[in-house]
């Protein structure tokens, strides 16, 4: 076999409908391991979880890529065979139905008899009788050919375009895809109430872009977040659900300033394409430093991350810049705090009884090295838990207007309020639109492949004899019979007693009414 | 009474009347062993047939009143929340085994498909046993991501769709019987020799699949759409959506199969089954075993 040869044959069996059944199980096969493991691009923290708590499972699996299954090499391969199949098999066939579609019927077949779904009669009037059987056919919408001999008819020559318009209608979904991830992007930032966010890439915690993106030159807007209502179910039903996330905002962008609320389904859409959304809200603890020589060393909203549906958060207060000693704080929010055997944690995601729980670490001034830090992870290293009068740690427990003197004369922290914040998404997806009227016309397509049932008729007449017959050309069709039988009344002009040669549809079983009627013959 | 109590009351009468209708249908099979595929012509066989037929028709018309039955409970429940009954799991199984048994009382009044009974009362009673025993869970408001007009839009179509991928189901495992029996060569007896040919057990379930694969089709794009109003991107690979997914492939699959030389037939009806039991591990496992965007879909 030579290279051409053998190529060929390569191309022919990718192109096969059993590859095409074959690829299609192994890409329903390939999506399962990601529902079943975490996955980086939904959450890395549950990936880097699991992890921890299966290192063994995990080093196993990480190579395999199931923690990113649906960018990983051998699931882009799979769906990209079964496109390269998929558009291997759909073109030849358009050249195909490209010359086909303009032809006329076949030809009349010189026994029509011979199809199982036929009626004979007498006609005196051979041109009349096929003039009927034209209009008759034409009235149903059939193309027909009509010859001295008779007529043949088609229809449902739209159900192959239909199933070239879907699968085609496929591939340019996919282009959408690919222009989509490759010029969109995707990024979020905690914003507290009355603070604001400006698009450039250094005011985002996480941003992924596609790589055509040019990140250093965002679309600029600012949006200032005035205030987020959150509201809970307070009855006994769901008690804690969610029942309403109303984000006041201020927009700025191209010259222009509105104010706009968000709410989970009416995110902000910018004339540019940019869409904003809520994604996630919390709590921030106003906290106020006083250092050891009495200034104020850390003033602000400090940012808790909640932990479970009744937003028991934990945050962590750095205050590098306090004298003579350094301080920290790891603290817990709880919204409505209960302190029982269980320990502290909060009841009710509502803020209805807000407490901060903290301890407190110092240590002496360490030099800023410019490495970046998690502001939500504390680094104790040179630090020291601040201990309480009876020698141990010193655990505070504070109420909103309330503070306490760090032992030591290291200084104070007062817990002055609380306010919210929330997670703004900001996303782009320009493939959008070629996505969205792909798919529809592919589904378009799709109904006209499933509905449109293909059938011939014929009409032909020997002598005073005339022969009608059809055939089906999908074998899901039905009604033949009835149309075979209408076409024949219209050709010999009345009604027939034939026979029909099946069956009624989908009966078959004896009722007590069919019972009682064979009795009586 | 209050409104949702009246309406969980009637979800239970319906479930106990899917189950005597069951029952009924059982007897109608049972009824039916040995017996002749056609009439003997000395009558010989004319009380059993009859008993058959008495059976079947008592199973269609409790069917028939439990469906009204149902309907009242969905709609009970829908007026007691105010909104469209299908915002947890509970009002998913009732209301979509609600239209699943409308399809099947309009394939039995259009096609005489009495034969489907027994899978789908058999289905109705398991469904809404689960439904009234397990995801049972007291009417409440929606939470604020299913505020949107696509809540009735992607639910109503994947209620209808899975209700027609049942219905088809039920006739896809007849058509795997029948298709033994005939292949088996000896004459068919009993319930079996009732049933239409094979090759029209394959039509019927066929063509519910294909009225339900568009419109599953339609499901998943509805969902995409809508979530990308509420989550920035209309495509998560979140696990719900990676089932329907997977569900909307094997459903793929069965259609071509059933274009394919050696796929046709039993080995696409195989894959019609698989495709169901996806789409019952999408609605019941994902909800249940995994944590997603869906996570309001639980119990």
């Amino acid at each position: 076999m030579s290279t051409r040869e053998f190529l060929r044959w390569c191309w022919t069996q990718l192109t096969s409908m059993r590859t095409a059944l074959a690829l299609l199980f192994l890409v329903a096969l390939g999506s399962v391991p990601g529902s079943m493991f975490p996955q980086y691009n939904i959450s890395p923290v549950e990936v880097q979880l699991y992890k921890n708590d299966n290192p063994e499972l995990a080093a196993v699996l990480e190579p395999l890529g199931m923690f990113s299954v649906y960018t990983s090499p051998w699931f882009s391969a799979l769906y990209l065979l079964l496109f390269i199949s998929l558009i291997g098999c759909i073109l030849p066939r358009i050249g195909v139905y490209a010359r086909n579609v303009a032809k006329p019927p076949p030809r009349l077949p010189a026994r029509p008899e011979r199809l199982a779904e036929h009626r004979s009669g007498t006609v005196d009037d051979a041109p009349a009788a096929i003039a009927r059987a034209d209009s008759w056919l034409r009235a149903k919408r059939y193309r027909t050919l009509v010859t001295a001999d008779g007529v043949s008819a088609e229809r449902g020559y739209s159900r192959e375009a239909g199933n070239l318009v879907f699968h085609s209608g496929l591939v340019v979904l996919l282009v959408g895809l690919a222009w989509s991830s490759l010029l969109g992007f995707h990024g979020s930032a905690v914003v507290v109430e009355g603070n604001s966010f400006s698009n450039s890439i250094t005011q985002y915690d996480e941003f992924s872009a596609g790589g055509l993106v040019d990140t250093d030159h965002l679309t600029p807007f600012t949006v200032d977040v005035n205030s987020f209502v959150a509201e809970f179910e307070t009855g006994d039903v769901q008690r804690g659900a969610a029942r309403r996330f109303d984000t006041q905002m201020t927009v700025h962008h191209d010259g222009e300033t509105w104010d706009q609320l968000i709410q989970v389904n009416h995110p902000l859409t910018l004339p540019t394409g940019e869409q904003v959304n809520v994604m996630g809200h919390g709590y921030a603890a106003h906290i106020t430093v006083t250092d050891g020589n009495g200034d104020v060393a850390f003033a602000g909203p400090v940012v808790f991350l909640p932990q479970d549906g009744n937003f028991s958060s934990i945050g962590v207060v750095k205050v590098p810049d306090a004298r003579p000693q350094r301080l920290a704080f790891e603290a817990f929010f709880f919204p409505t705090a209960v302190l029982d055997e269980t320990g502290p944690h909060s009841v009710f995601p509502d803020a209805l009884n807000p407490e901060v729980f903290m301890n407190a670490w110092s240590g002496d001034p360490a030099v800023e090295d410019g490495v970046p830090e998690s502001i939500y992870v504390l680094d104790t290293a040179g630090l020291a838990p601040i201990e309480g009068d009876n020698g141990e740690v010193l655990r505070m427990r504070l109420v909103p207007g309330s503070g306490m003197e760090l032992p030591d004369g290291l200084g104070s922290i007062t817990f002055e309020g609380w306010s919210r914040w929330v997670k703004l998404q900001v996303s782009i997806t320009p493939g959008n639109a070629l996505t969205l009227v792909s798919l529809a016309v592919a589904v378009a397509g799709l109904c006209v492949s499933l509905f449109v049932r293909p059938r011939r008729l014929f009409v032909r007449i020997t002598g005073d004899r005339a022969a009608v017959a059809g055939l089906d050309r999908t074998d899901a069709a039905s009604g033949l019979d009835d149309e075979v039988t209408g076409l024949a009344e219209a050709v010999l002009g009345g009604p027939i007693t034939q026979p029909t040669t099946e069956q009624a549809e989908w009966g078959g079983g004896l009722s007590a009414a069919s019972l009682q009627e064979e009795e009586l013959k | 009474m209050t409104l949702s109590g009246t309406s969980d009351t009637a979800m239970v009468i319906a479930t106990v009347g899917y189950l005597v209708a069951f029952s009924l249908h059982s007897l109608e099979w049972s009824a039916a062993r040995g017996l002749a595929g056609a009439r003997p012509a000395d009558g010989s066989e004319d009380a059993p047939r009859l008993r058959v037929d008495l059976f079947g028709r008592l199973a269609i018309a409790l069917t028939a009143v439990t469906l009204i039955v149902h309907v009242v409970a969905v709609v009970l429940r829908g007026v007691a929340a105010d909104r469209a009954p299908w915002g947890n799991m509970y009002e998913f199984i009732t209301s979509s085994l609600a239209f699943a048994v409308i399809v099947y009382l309009l394939a039995v009044w259009k096609l005489g498909a009495r034969w489907l009974g027994l899978g789908v009362t058999l289905l109705g009673t398991v469904g809404l046993g689960l439904a009234v025993t397990v995801f049972y869970v007291d009417v409440a408001p929606l939470v604020p991501a299913l505020h949107s007009v696509w809540f009735i839009v992607h639910i109503v179509a994947a209620a209808i769709a899975g209700a027609a991928f049942n219905v088809a189901a039920v006739a896809a495992i007849l058509y795997l019987l029948k298709d033994r029996a005939e292949a088996s060569g000896a004459p068919a007896r009993g319930y079996l020799a009732r049933l239409p040919e094979a090759r029209r057990l394959d039509l019927f379930s066929y063509r519910l699949h294909a009225f339900a694969f568009p419109l599953w089709t339609f499901t998943i794009a509805a969902g995409a759409i809508w979530a990308q109003y509420a989550w920035g991107r209309f495509w998560n690979w979140d696990p719900k959506e990676t089932w329907s997914f997977v569900t909307w492939v094997i459903y793929a699959a069965y259609l071509h199969a059933r274009a394919t030389a050696g796929w046709k037939g039993r080995p696409a009806a195989w894959i019609a089954l698989v495709g169901v039991v996806s789409f019952w591990f999408n609605f019941i496992g994902v909800n249940l075993l995994f944590s997603g965007f869906h996570s309001y879909a639980g119990i």
